[in-house]
């Protein structure tokens, strides 16, 4: 539904230009949810402002449901719905002239417009606001309203430029429901694409992700491939307790748990002493952190070889790994190469 | 031009939800009203026509007028709405269109609202209401012509002080391109045929036969010229600024 070809931005000219995104390619399909993710300034919003039809691309193409933006952007326009990075709205209407006037520039009237306004009201849950003006909403609300206004015309195309940016955890919530719901519509055959920075986010909502960095693709996978990335893929975190064997002596676990075979790195966490509590008696705890090599299971081994030196497992629990791991590490390699080039 | 009319409508809608419309219409009609009867000694003139309230309209546009076309485009960049607004499914022109006509429409509300101008004249005396009307057509499209320049000059910055402060100051050059003191400045350093086209600019000369009811189609021309450039201008500002 979204194809977008070799797009290329480039602020200003000559020596002092600033290449925002550089050459990104990217297909779409319906029924995908693609979370966008990059540190600030990697060129997430100008390709999004480019795809939108906001920003006129350098070099290279966006075509959005049989469109291509640089020849129809009105097209373009008419299939998106789209929410602006800080959902900008006319403070001074109110939220229900504010859906109004949007509807009325997307070609609704009558009795259709009413429809959809109402479904959207509906569906955001802002029916209880819709005679305020929109600069006394809170934050939340705000955010509906301007997701109201992208998914008002019911678009087979949905693209949200940091949705739940500067919210409350509460507020995060619903709108990622909102969003997940609108994803769903099965029927339909929605694509839609975010861009956030918060990688739990991708993990709840996101079909796929992609990494940018320098205006450049790092990484397009789903939300399970990527964490397979992290060094933390299949990781074992052990905690015995009490810290000693079978014949009362201290137990070296992480030299121990290193000589296995498949185990690439141990991080000790070292003894600690617990206070009673009714979770569980106190006293002295000791862990480790297994990663494993190449991402193999490495459960059933850690506990054969407990069995056999007589610990005592007190926890035990395996790692899908760590996003903001594999974000880090990517994103930032990316930044030292290109320092370093500099 | 598909798309105008809502944001025209918006646009127009917007001026009456905020006290902008009340403040702006009250402060008009005050200084209209100081302006012929205290200034323009309109009384006093014992004429039967109202070039006493037409000569003074290019200097009360001169500070109202950029008030009302500071925000047009510096508001929508500052707050971020002109994303909003340009990734809706409307063309450009339409977006600049709707916008500005919707500023010229409010104006001219304001001037309607000169009426019982016109009523007092025709209860104390004959007037001859086709000079009134003409007179009137001249001061909208003098407005206009102001409007579109104060439009130009809100898409080029996020600050509404900094549209008020340079639309009165290039307003002002139009408006007094035409006097002697401007004219003998620019002679000095210009050919005669660039100082006549100088003056030829001059809001203030043109206007001067429109306050007498002389509504020449050169006159209208003129100002409707000056509209359409600054209104294209506005556009094609707003097309290169839009990304800051």
């Amino acid at each position: 539904m979204i194809s977008i070809r070799n797009i290329t931005k480039r602020y200003g000219g000559g020596s002092a230009s600033i290449l925002a995104v550089d050459g990104v390619s990217l297909e779409v399909g319906a029924g995908e949810v693609l979370g966008f993710l990059g540190p600030n300034g990697a060129g997430k919003s100008t390709t999004m402002k480019m795809v939108t039809g906001f920003l006129t691309p350098t070099s290279g193409t966006a075509v959005v449901c049989g469109r291509d933006v640089v020849e129809d952007p009105v097209g373009v326009k008419s299939a998106i719905g789209y929410l602006p990075e800080g959902a900008p709205n006319y403070p001074d209407m109110t939220a229900r002239s504010f859906l109004d006037f949007i509807a009325r520039v997307r070609g609704l009237s009558g009795a259709e417009k009413k429809r959809k306004v109402d479904a959207v009201v509906e569906r955001v849950h802002i029916g209880g606001v819709l005679r305020q003006p929109i600069e006394t909403l809170s934050k939340g609300f705000k955010r509906r309203v301007g997701l109201a206004q992208a998914m008002l015309h019911d678009p087979p195309v949905l693209i949200l430029d940091e949705p739940t940016d500067g919210l409350d955890p509460n507020q995060k919530h619903e709108v990622r429901h909102v969003i997940r719901a609108m994803a769903d519509r099965g029927d339909s055959g929605r694509a839609v694409v975010l861009s956030t920075h918060i990688l739990e986010e991708v993990e709840a909502i996101c079909t796929r992700a992609v990494i940018i960095a320098k205006g450049r693709v790092l990484v397009d996978g789903t939300p399970a491939q990527l964490r397979a990335m992290s060094k933390y893929h299949n990781a074992v975190s052990v905690t015995l307790v009490p810290p000693i064997n079978a014949a009362g002596e201290p137990v070296n676990l992480a030299g121990e748990l290193a000589t296995m075979k498949w185990v690439a790195e141990v991080e000790d966490q070292g003894v600690r002493h617990v206070p009673v509590s009714p979770a569980g008696p106190g006293g002295p705890r000791q862990s480790c952190t297994l990663l494993a090599k190449g991402g193999r299971p490495l459960l059933a081994d850690v506990t054969s070889l407990a069995k056999s030196r007589g610990w005592t497992i007190e926890t035990v629990s395996v790692e899908a790994g760590r996003l903001d791991d594999v974000f880090r590490e990517l994103t930032q390699k990316e930044h030292v190469r290109a320092g370093g080039a500099a | 031009m598909i798309g105008l009319w809502p944001v025209f409508r918006r646009e127009l809608s917007g001026y009456f939800t905020t006290p902008v419309a009340l403040v702006f219409i009250v402060i008009f009609l005050f200084l209209s009203g100081i302006f012929t009867f205290q200034i323009g000694k309109f009384f006093e003139a014992g004429q039967a026509d109202l070039s006493a309230f037409f000569t003074f309209h290019p200097w009360l546009y001169l500070f109202l007028i950029p008030a009302v076309s500071m925000r047009l485009w510096a508001e929508e960049r500052k707050t971020g709405t002109i994303e909003l607004l340009l990734t809706l499914p409307i063309s450009l022109p339409a977006a600049v269109l709707g916008k500005y006509l919707a500023a010229w429409a409010f104006t001219g509300i304001a001037l309607l609202l000169t009426f019982p101008v016109w009523i007092t004249v025709n209860y104390l005396g004959q007037p001859d209401n086709g000079v009134i009307l003409a007179g009137y057509l001249g001061s909208l499209l003098m407005a206009g012509a102001f409007l579109a320049i104060g439009s130009c000059i809100s898409a080029t910055t996020k600050s509404q002080v900094i549209a008020f402060i340079i639309s009165v100051v290039v307003c002002l050059l139009f408006m007094l391109a035409g006097l002697k003191e401007v004219q003998g400045f620019v002679s000095g350093w210009l050919p005669l045929e660039a100082v006549q086209v100088v003056g030829g600019f001059s809001f203030l000369t043109r206007f001067e036969s429109v306050a007498k009811g002389v509504l020449d189609l050169r006159d209208i021309v003129f100002f409707v010229s000056i509209i359409a450039t600054f209104v294209a201008a506005t556009a094609v500002v707003v097309n290169m600024k839009k990304a800051e």
